[in-house]
């Protein structure tokens, strides 16, 4: 008993300051946090100072490749140049169909049609007597850039930045080490100067092949400025300023100091919409004098890295590892809610800012996400203003309503979160390859054959299963939301489906069986040969997701006894096997440029052809009629002609089914209650200037959302102590006993 | 020691320069120039000239190893392999081919990885060594035998799932640190406090096992018994005895991987959204940036050659009678 309670006592001796010191560690390591946090939430990943402050928090997934608005062209990349920069025209944000409208033009473009005499047209001119069209843009006056280094001057106006040597940036590493900026007036020489950009030899603009097609002279002036660079470049070495100012191009023209031309070849009235992209925002040459400097590329200073614009926003930091900050451009020259939108707009609160100046909110922090995971559950703790949802988060986000609709579930109500859908104008379709010799060409035997697959393969079940329901079945090329796309019983593809109770509905099993058997495949079997049909589906397939997909896409075939072979490849494979036109049927997708049928319907024209012109035209698909028709209709303006035109090639391509149309993926946003004035754009991204945030609401909610739950540490510490007693009871235990046990005295042994 | 070290230095040139061929014929094998160009100039509208003008630009028009047009030497130092890989052995990287310069990315990657990788490393140790040891102690007993079931089962759930819960339970559940970011200056704290605690608990099955291994091994040698029938108590033995000669298995393992250190972790990164030097790889193996992934197959061949060096030179540090001649 009595060494059992020095035991005891020895315990507490060994233990209690053991004890003490952790808890003092604890205590630190705490405090330490709670500094870190501040009083703004201890899970909060940005700084207690920022709380409270109109900052709309967002994340991105692929760091940026290019800023520079003569490279861009990937949806990541807009998310922050469509902030900053500011083309001559834009789309409405409210109205549907998308409308495109003036940003930093005073007015609409004028077109004036010439012949190939240089004599004036009228706008109704048979397209094929006009030579070249001038596009006129008159941009608004009072228009300044966001400040930056690049138009700093000292007193007697010289440039300060811009006779830079290489030891000039010893310590420089970001545009925040230049201590002085300025700004100037935009001008529409500083529009001219970025179209000449497009040819620039040191650059790599994805729709220069595009526009020097179009662009009068462009084609030309590349092949100048290559040779006038080569000259340079061997005179003057690496750092070496190509000044695109010296070189004139022979389509574009600065006509006064708010006013510029640009000469289209023939007629193209979808060039109005390349006017709303970054190719052709305007950049001032000083700038492109500024980045050109010797060592500022090697120390990331480019314009692809720091954009310069005079939009309501400017790139105050980039780090696209981790975040990209955007903040109010002070020289922003103003602009105001639009006043107008669609029907139920007004209903959904959406006019309610009508006329007020733009934009609401001061700053936008995206922060870098590269997992579903953490970026979800940051949403639902409220430090992301808005979210999309991953399949892994569908169930928890969406759930069915009483009439069918998806709405969000009890759980996300409850948190005030809203959800916005729109369909994309995208479409995803399951292509044949036109070349090959089963499924492909245009015999009757090969057109039945594609017209059962497409009735066999079931897109209903295919969004319902894989996409959550997030799609909807395509009729026909054209998304929805694109002028020429017909809704409806006039817009369904009567190869597939027949309407009944006020719907499509796919046709029978039946109908693509017998459709399979005057193709001369009966029961999916050569009826000459009496082989079994093998086709080959080429992907590329990663990981146990596709293995499901491709499993029920096994499935769909068998319907018909036929045996799909899935030739899963990477993905280099596979373009390779696209543009060589070795696939037979493959997965493709296309998203639209701008919201014109032309962009949908190039897809399928014969020129564009993937094996023969490297074009987009992944089907190879050849029609003499539909590519006559589609030279006629490209060139129109939308009228009922035009309808009828596209109504007609859809309808040459329904019967010839050189693709399963597949589906039009619908996109869903998730966006706390905060958040005001959200509707999607499908085809811009320059949403922020329009949204708005309730930042009081944000910091209450987050406030009661993040409260810190510290018992269960407290818990397992008690738990790791508690445990440790009996090891310690084993270790003073062991320490007292015998090296060697004693041994027992036996009677009469000799010692 | 010099000697030996300048040795293992003059060895490890044609090591790397073996990564080098090794690395470049791997991607290669998967990529041709047409993917990387491709992969850069994006999906839409690229034009066969822009391909051959983007690999002009970037150097990728020339032969991959031998360039039968050239006349002499041209013939192998006008191929990409030459021209790619020459001034990387004077670790100039270059640009990436996005364009961003090489170097200046994992200078500024390079403190967010080492800010999760040090801790991890350094309380791993001291947790996994000080828990081995624990159990060596109590060897044959019931705590031993439940302590290397724990182990085990520890050892054989995927970092995912600790990465995952973690962030699940600390950060969602109880709000206590940020699920995911990074900045600098005290704010660092909360948030490389997650992960490291995630990377300490997920090397704990494994690494304690081991040491345990290499303790038990050293524990029955007859020097510990004289110490004990000197009458040492047993945490003496343990600390003092067995772990300083148990340093040279220990060793081994770890001096190696300290160079390793400044890599970063390529998952824990991801899920964190750690900046680091991790993150950088596996963005440029999904871009498809051959300069990235060269430069860093190259960093980390060195890193592991140094790492060796250094293993060799401790052993002497630790054990007189070892030397290195």
């Amino acid at each position: 008993m009595a060494a059992k309670m020095t035991q005891a006592r020895g315990l507490l001796y060994t233990v209690k300051p053991m004890n003490f010191q952790f808890c003092r560690f604890f205590c630190l390591a705490l405090s330490l946090l709670a500094a870190a946090c501040g009083s703004s939430g201890w899970n909060n990943p940005y700084p207690a100072a920022d709380s409270g402050k109109n900052i709309f928090y967002s994340a991105f997934t692929e760091r940026p490749k290019h800023l520079d608005p003569v490279q861009s062209y990937s949806e990541n990349e807009a998310v922050f140049n469509a902030q900053i920069y500011e083309p001559p025209l834009q789309y409405h944000y409210l109205k549907r169909p998308y409308t495109l409208v003036p940003l930093s033009a005073a007015e609409m473009p004028r077109v004036q049609y010439y012949d190939k005499t240089g004599r004036k047209l009228s706008d109704d001119a048979d397209p094929k007597r006009i030579a070249y069209s001038i596009y006129q843009i008159r941009i608004k006056p009072r228009i300044h850039y966001q400040p930056h280094p690049a138009f700093a001057r000292d007193k007697n106006g010289k440039f300060l930045y811009q006779d830079l040597k290489r030891e000039d940036l010893k310590d420089v590493y970001t545009l925040s080490d230049f201590k002085e900026q300025g700004t100037r007036e935009l001008n529409a020489k500083d529009y001219v100067y970025q179209i000449k950009r497009l040819a620039h030899p040191r650059l790599h603009s994805p729709i220069f092949g595009l526009m020097s097609e179009y662009i009068i002279g462009l084609k030309q002036y590349a092949d100048a400025l290559k040779q006038a660079d080569q000259a340079l470049l061997a005179k003057e070495g690496k750092d070496a300023w190509l000044d695109l100012t010296r070189y004139s191009l022979e389509g574009v023209e600065a006509t006064g100091r708010y006013t510029y031309q640009v000469k289209v070849k023939g007629k193209y009235p979808q060039f109005v919409y390349w006017l709303a992209m970054f190719f052709f925002a305007p950049v001032p040459v000083e700038v492109d004098r500024f980045y050109s400097q010797p060592g500022m590329a090697e120390k990331n200073l480019t314009l692809d890295w720091y954009p310069v614009g005079t939009g309501p926003y400017m790139l105050t930091e980039n780090n696209p590892n981790s975040r990209m900050v955007l903040e109010f451009n002070p020289n922003f020259h103003g602009e105001t809610y639009p006043a107008s939108g669609e029907s139920g707009d007004a209903k959904a609160g959406l006019l309610k800012d009508a006329g007020k100046p733009l934009p609401f909110i001061d700053k936008a922090v995206f922060s870098r996400e590269k997992e579903s995971i953490p970026y979800w559950n940051k949403f639902l703790q409220g430090y992301y203003d808005a979210s999309g949802i991953s399949s892994d988060s569908y169930d928890q986000a969406v759930q069915v309503g009483a009439q069918g609709e998806a709405v969000v579930t009890d759980a996300m109500r409850e948190k005030g979160i809203k959800l916005e859908t729109s369909v994309a104008t995208t479409i995803i379709y399951m292509g044949f390859n036109m070349l090959d010799p089963v499924v492909g060409g245009y015999t009757e035997r090969a057109r039945k054959l594609r017209q059962a697959i497409s009735v066999a393969v079931d897109y209903e079940e295919y969004i319902s299963i894989f996409a959550n329901g997030r799609g909807i079945p395509a009729q026909g090329p054209i998304a929805p939301g694109i002028w020429g796309f017909r809704d409806g019983q006039a817009g369904i593809n009567p190869v597939v489906y027949e309407w009944a109770d006020n719907r499509p509905k796919r046709k029978s099993i039946e109908t693509a069986k017998r459709l399979l058997a005057e193709a001369g495949y009966p029961d999916g079997r050569d009826a000459k040969t009496g082989k079994p049909l093998l086709l080959n589906f080429d992907v590329t397939a990663r990981g146990p997701d596709d293995k499901a997909r491709l499993d029920w896409l096994r499935k769909q075939f068998a319907k018909l006894d036929l045996q799909l072979v899935v030739r899963a490849t990477d993905y280099n494979r596979f373009q390779e096997k696209i543009r060589k036109g070795d696939a037979q049927i493959f997965y493709w997708g296309w998203n639209a440029d701008y919201p014109d049928p032309e962009n949908f319907l190039f897809l399928l024209a014969g020129p564009q052809g993937k094996v023969k012109f490297d074009g987009e035209n992944a089907a190879n698909y050849d029609n003499p009629e539909y590519n006559e028709l589609f030279e006629r209709m490209k060139n129109m303006d939308n009228s009922p002609q035009r309808q009828a035109i596209i109504d007609k090639m859809v309808s040459i391509a329904r019967n010839d089914a050189p693709w399963l149309w597949g589906f039009h993926p619908k996109d869903f946003g998730l966006y706390h209650g905060w958040m005001q004035n959200v509707k999607p754009n499908q085809m811009a991204r320059n949403n922020l200037k329009y949204e708005r945030i309730d930042a009081a609401l944000r910091s209450q909610e987050r406030r009661e959302w993040n409260q810190p739950v510290l018992w269960p540490v407290l818990l397992i510490l008690a738990v790791l102590v508690a445990s440790a007693v009996p090891a310690v009871l084993t270790y003073r235990r062991k320490e007292r006993m015998a090296a060697v046990p004693r041994p027992e005295p036996v009677e009469g042994a000799r010692l | 020691m010099i000697n030996y070290i300048i040795r293992r230095i003059a060895y490890a040139i044609p090591i790397l320069i073996g990564v080098n061929i090794i690395t470049f014929a791997l991607f290669f094998v998967v990529n041709t120039p047409d993917d990387i160009a491709r992969m850069q100039l994006g999906a839409k509208r690229v034009t066969p000239e822009a391909i051959a003008k983007w690999k002009q630009d970037h150097g990728y028009d020339k032969p991959l190893l031998f360039n039968a047009s050239a006349e002499g030497p041209g013939k192998l130092s006008d191929t990409i392999f030459y021209r790619k890989s020459v001034k990387m052995f004077a670790f100039d990287f270059g640009p990436a081919d996005d364009g961003r310069d090489i170097a200046y990315e994992i200078k500024t990657r390079i403190g967010p990885s080492l800010a999760i990788a040090v801790p991890v490393f350094l309380i791993g140790l001291l947790v996994e060594i000080t828990f081995a040891l624990l159990i060596a102690f109590f060897r044959a007993t019931y705590i031993d035998f439940w302590s290397v079931v724990l182990c085990v089962a520890m050892m054989s759930i995927s970092g995912l799932f600790y990465i995952i819960s973690g962030q699940y339970v600390v950060s969602k559940l109880w709000n206590l640190v940020p699920i995911s970011g990074f900045d600098f200056g005290l704010d660092t704290f909360k948030f490389v406090i997650l992960p490291v605690m995630v990377g300490v608990i997920a090397g704990i099955g494994s690494g304690t096992r081991w040491y345990r291994t290499i303790f038990l091994e050293e524990i029955n040698k007859d020097y510990v018994r004289t110490a004990r029938a000197k009458g040492l108590s047993e945490i003496r033995v343990l600390f003092k005895h067995v772990l300083k000669n148990a340093m040279i298995p220990i060793l081994t393992g770890v001096v190696v991987v300290i160079p390793l250190l400044f890599l970063g972790s390529l998952i824990t990164e991801s899920f964190f959204g750690i900046p680091g030097l991790g993150s950088y790889t596996i963005d440029a193996i999904s871009s498809q940036d051959f300069a990235v992934v060269r430069a860093m197959v190259f960093i980390g061949s060195v890193f592991y050659i140094i790492g060796l060096i250094l293993t060799d030179i401790s052993y002497t540090v630790v054990d007189p009678r070892v030397r290195l001649e």
